[in-house]
């Protein structure tokens, strides 16, 4: 018999590339960035300290409201599209507060001790909302087909939105600026801030109780065992609806210190500023691996580092009118080629 | 009395299925008639209206001869003389008058748009978070090859062009050829885009299309110095203006009696004065009627059925040999030809093209449409998209002047538009999924009791979840 040529499968464009290549492409863009960042480092040091540190800051932020979707995401395997505007309820709430507790000219004792009970105030208010949005717009249809809950995700998304607009109306809300913003050091010329370091002494201890929360406690425990297996959990007796809710209770907790944190430290807010900014810190948690928690930290640092740096440096930047379309791009070049992202195991999707 | 195409022997069998028909449409018509007479009063286009209306629901018409085409025809018939009895009918309680020609044009738009993103959302059960992308695709087709835009960076080029100075500055090329070139265009920037991201499932292909449809507008507002070149693409913030109208020219236009260009058309056609608008509302239905067809044969066809098979069962339909890229590619094509079609006959009949209308609310406005009527039924398709751009042009502020008239009270529900949309989304999705009127076969899937667990819908993945 004549040898008969093998049909090959349809080629995809995966599979089309040799195997180096993409991992090629991505050490020359990586390359670049590094060259472009150094370029602009020895032009410009003290522009580059300075950005260095907003990014730091914006990181924090961004990665306190990436672990909500991440958070959500493990669990669930949805794209809480409403979680962006839970967080920018809540900076509305912190604005509201700010305003009527009269804080503007305090300080000492009496300003911390506000600060904390908004931070409290803020958290629980997020916390219910985010159970509650569960409650009406997701319980129901869990099982139902998955883009189901994904376009109510959306309409949540718009109505509290529309909250929001009616609430504060279309332009900005400015926040008192309350948080001291005196020096802390300097370096390279450039001054460190006080707003700046609170709100990383913010995050930080909110990122090692959860880490203990999700590692070591029960409650962790059975978060973790659900998100693996719903049935097999519900067979050893985990609470499968409690658990679910509880997670978006510390899912929308978070979202409400970050929305304390940004209210204060970006001293204003606008409708829609949630939903720009979910985005934003969806693709952070998507960079660093959905459903991984220290990787939606590490993509919000990223993400923040891409978002002001590209916003501040003079030298080969697009600048600030791009920025929206590089994390997108980023989005999507991560989700083709590495969807399990930087440090994600917890594959959900393969390619 | 014989009905006329209907066999002797049905005839027990048509009284049977039209009494219980007549006696639930005769209660709705009357309480109806009732009501629109309780609060506008009475008038004669109101017991006509609601007569045919009645007639067509009413009546069988699927058991006579050539009866099918009966329902279509008829609101073809009513659509296309729209313009003629617009002004006699009556107000409805709570949304006023019946729109206006102008917001019937958009409204005829917004269902040819709603129809492509139907193919993908319908039919392929693939999420597209993006469609406006496809939109702006389209209205900046038009607005680079019918306007002034490109004047000084390019030259002066003019193909076929009607109402614009034969001296005009810029590209000029006659709209109809723009739509097709829009819509081909649009087409192959679906497939680039789908390429690399049909891969995906589900939700991310849906986050991913997102990214696609944020992208977009940025490089419209951002493309009037592209990379620093200076090149100016898409004139940026500004948007571009003028676009030119469509029309036949001089020549057909004498031999015919078609309008020459539409914007400064006006004469007088079976007794009623036919300004731009109404024509460009005909020219909409025409496009509209062109997509709804492509739209059905897809759907009947070979292609069609394979969509239909990949949306239920993605891994049955790859191992029966329907070819998973390919066909899911063309569904991504299919619907951005229409859209770009859509959106430069949107751009034309507005004129211009603005970066700030692409935005991402847009895309769930449409996805909105085809979810409220009906994934993957063309006439719930239309009927949610009708309703709900007529909602957004006239309607929410029609029902905002009556509520704050009759009650004294001060809403600006315009501004509670967001809110709408999204209370729809999430009511649709919590009690009637199929939409208004679902397609047979996705009524079917529903209404299966033992397959509720299964993801057979949209996405499929391995083992039965939770």
């Amino acid at each position: 018999m004549a040898t008969q040529a093998r049909r090959l499968p349809l080629p995809t464009l995966a599979g089309r590339l040799p195997q180096y290549i993409a991992p090629a492409l991505a050490m020359l863009l990586v390359g670049m960035v590094i060259i472009w960042l150094g370029v602009n480092f020895i032009k410009t040091p003290s522009e580059f300290y300075r950005l260095f540190l907003i990014g730091l800051t914006n990181g924090a932020i961004y990665g306190l409201v990436a672990l909500g979707y991440s958070l959500v995401y493990g669990i669930l395997e949805l794209i809480n599209f409403a979680h962006g505007d839970v967080f920018m309820l809540g900076g509305m709430l912190v604005a509201t507060m700010v305003s009527s507790f009269g804080l503007a000219g305090d300080s000492g004792l009496v300003l911390w001790s506000m600060i904390l009970l908004m931070l409290v105030i803020v958290m629980a208010f997020c916390a219910v909302l985010n159970t509650t949005i569960e409650l009406v717009a997701y319980r129901r249809l869990r099982h139902a087909p998955r883009l189901a809950p994904l376009i109510t995700a959306i309409g949540m998304s718009f109505i509290l939105q529309n909250v929001g607009l009616v609430w504060k109306g279309a332009r900005p809300t400015s926040v008192d600026s309350i948080l001291p913003r005196g020096e802390v050091f300097t370096i390279g010329g450039v001054t460190y801030t006080w707003d700046k370091l609170i709100v990383l002494l913010f995050t930080v201890p909110v990122l090692l109780m959860l880490m203990w929360l999700v590692q070591k406690t029960r409650q962790g425990k059975a978060m973790r065992a659900t998100a693996q297996d719903r049935d097999a959990s519900a067979m050893m007796g985990i609470n499968v609806n409690r658990t679910i809710s509880f997670t978006f209770l510390i899912a929308g907790a978070l979202a409400g210190a970050a929305g304390l944190l940004y209210a204060l430290y970006i001293t204003n807010i606008r409708y829609d500023e949630g939903f720009r900014l979910g985005l934003i810190a969806f693709t952070a948690a998507v960079v660093g691996g959905i459903g991984n928690l220290p990787g939606a930290v590490l993509g919000g640092l990223l993400i923040a580092m891409i978002e002001s740096f590209n916003n501040g440096l003079s030298w080969a930047t697009p600048g600030s009118d791009w920025t929206q379309s590089i994390i997108f791009a980023l989005l999507i070049i991560i989700l083709v080629f590495r969807p399990e992202g930087l440090l994600g195991e917890q594959v959900p999707e393969g390619g | 009395m014989n009905i006329p195409g209907l066999p002797r022997e049905r005839r027990a069998e048509f009284d049977r299925e039209l009494r219980p028909r007549l006696i639930k449409g005769g209660i709705v018509s009357v309480a109806w008639i009732v009501l629109v007479i309780i609060f506008s009063g009475f008038t004669t286009s109101l017991i006509i209206s609601t007569a045919i209306l009645l007639a067509l629901y009413a009546v069988p018409w699927e058991m006579i001869r050539y009866g099918k085409w009966v329902v279509p025809s008829v609101a073809i018939l009513l659509a296309i003389t729209y313009p003629y009895y617009r002004d006699d009918l009556y107000e409805v309680p709570l949304f006023g008058p019946f729109p206006s020609v102008d917001t019937a044009v958009t409204m005829t738009i917004f269902i040819m748009m709603a129809i492509g993103l139907n193919i993908v959302v319908g039919y392929a059960g693939l999420l597209d978070l993006g469609y406006v992308a496809f939109y702006a695709m389209g209205a900046y087709t038009a607005a680079w090859f019918a306007s002034p835009h490109f004047g000084e960076s390019v030259g002066n080029v003019h193909v076929g062009s009607v109402g614009v100075n034969p001296e005009a500055a810029g590209f000029h090329v006659s709209i109809w050829v723009v739509l097709i070139v829009a819509g081909i265009f649009t087409g192959i920037i679906g497939i680039l885009i789908g390429l690399p991201t049909l891969r995906l499932r589900g939700d991310y292909l849906a986050i991913v299309t997102l990214g696609f449809g944020e992208i977009m507008p940025q490089i419209a507002r951002n493309g009037d110095n592209l990379f620093g070149t200076g090149f100016n693409l898409t004139n940026g913030a500004q948007g571009i203006n003028p676009i030119d109208p469509p029309g036949f020219g001089a020549a057909i236009a004498g031999w015919t009696g078609l309008p020459e260009d539409y914007l400064s058309f006006n004469s007088t056609f079976l007794g009623k004065e036919i300004g731009g608008v109404e024509v460009f509302y005909w020219t909409a239905l025409g496009l509209l009627l062109f997509t709804v067809f492509c739209s059905v044969r897809l759907r009947d066809s070979r292609l069609g059925r394979a969509w239909i098979a990949i949306r239920e069962d993605e891994t049955a339909a790859a191992a029966m040999g329907v070819p998973l890229m390919r066909t899911k590619t063309w569904a991504y094509a299919a619907g951005a030809f229409f859209g770009g079609i859509a959106g430069a006959y949107y751009a034309s009949f507005k004129g211009g093209t603005f970066p700030d209308d692409f935005f991402f609310n847009i895309s769930v406005f449409i996805l909105c449409m085809v979810i409220l009527g009906g994934m993957g039924n063309v006439w719930g398709v239309i009927l949610g998209g009708g309703f709900l751009a007529y909602l957004n042009q006239e309607g929410l502020g029609n029902i905002g002047a009556e509520i704050n008239e009759n009650l004294g009270t001060n809403i600006d529900v315009p501004l509670y538009q967001f809110g709408i949309f999204g209370v729809i989304l999430v009511v649709m999705m919590l009690f009637r999924p199929e939409g208004l009127i679902p397609s047979a076969r996705r009524k079917a899937e529903f209404e299966l009791e033992d397959a509720v667990d299964e993801e057979y819908l949209y996405d499929v993945r391995g083992g039965p979840v939770n």
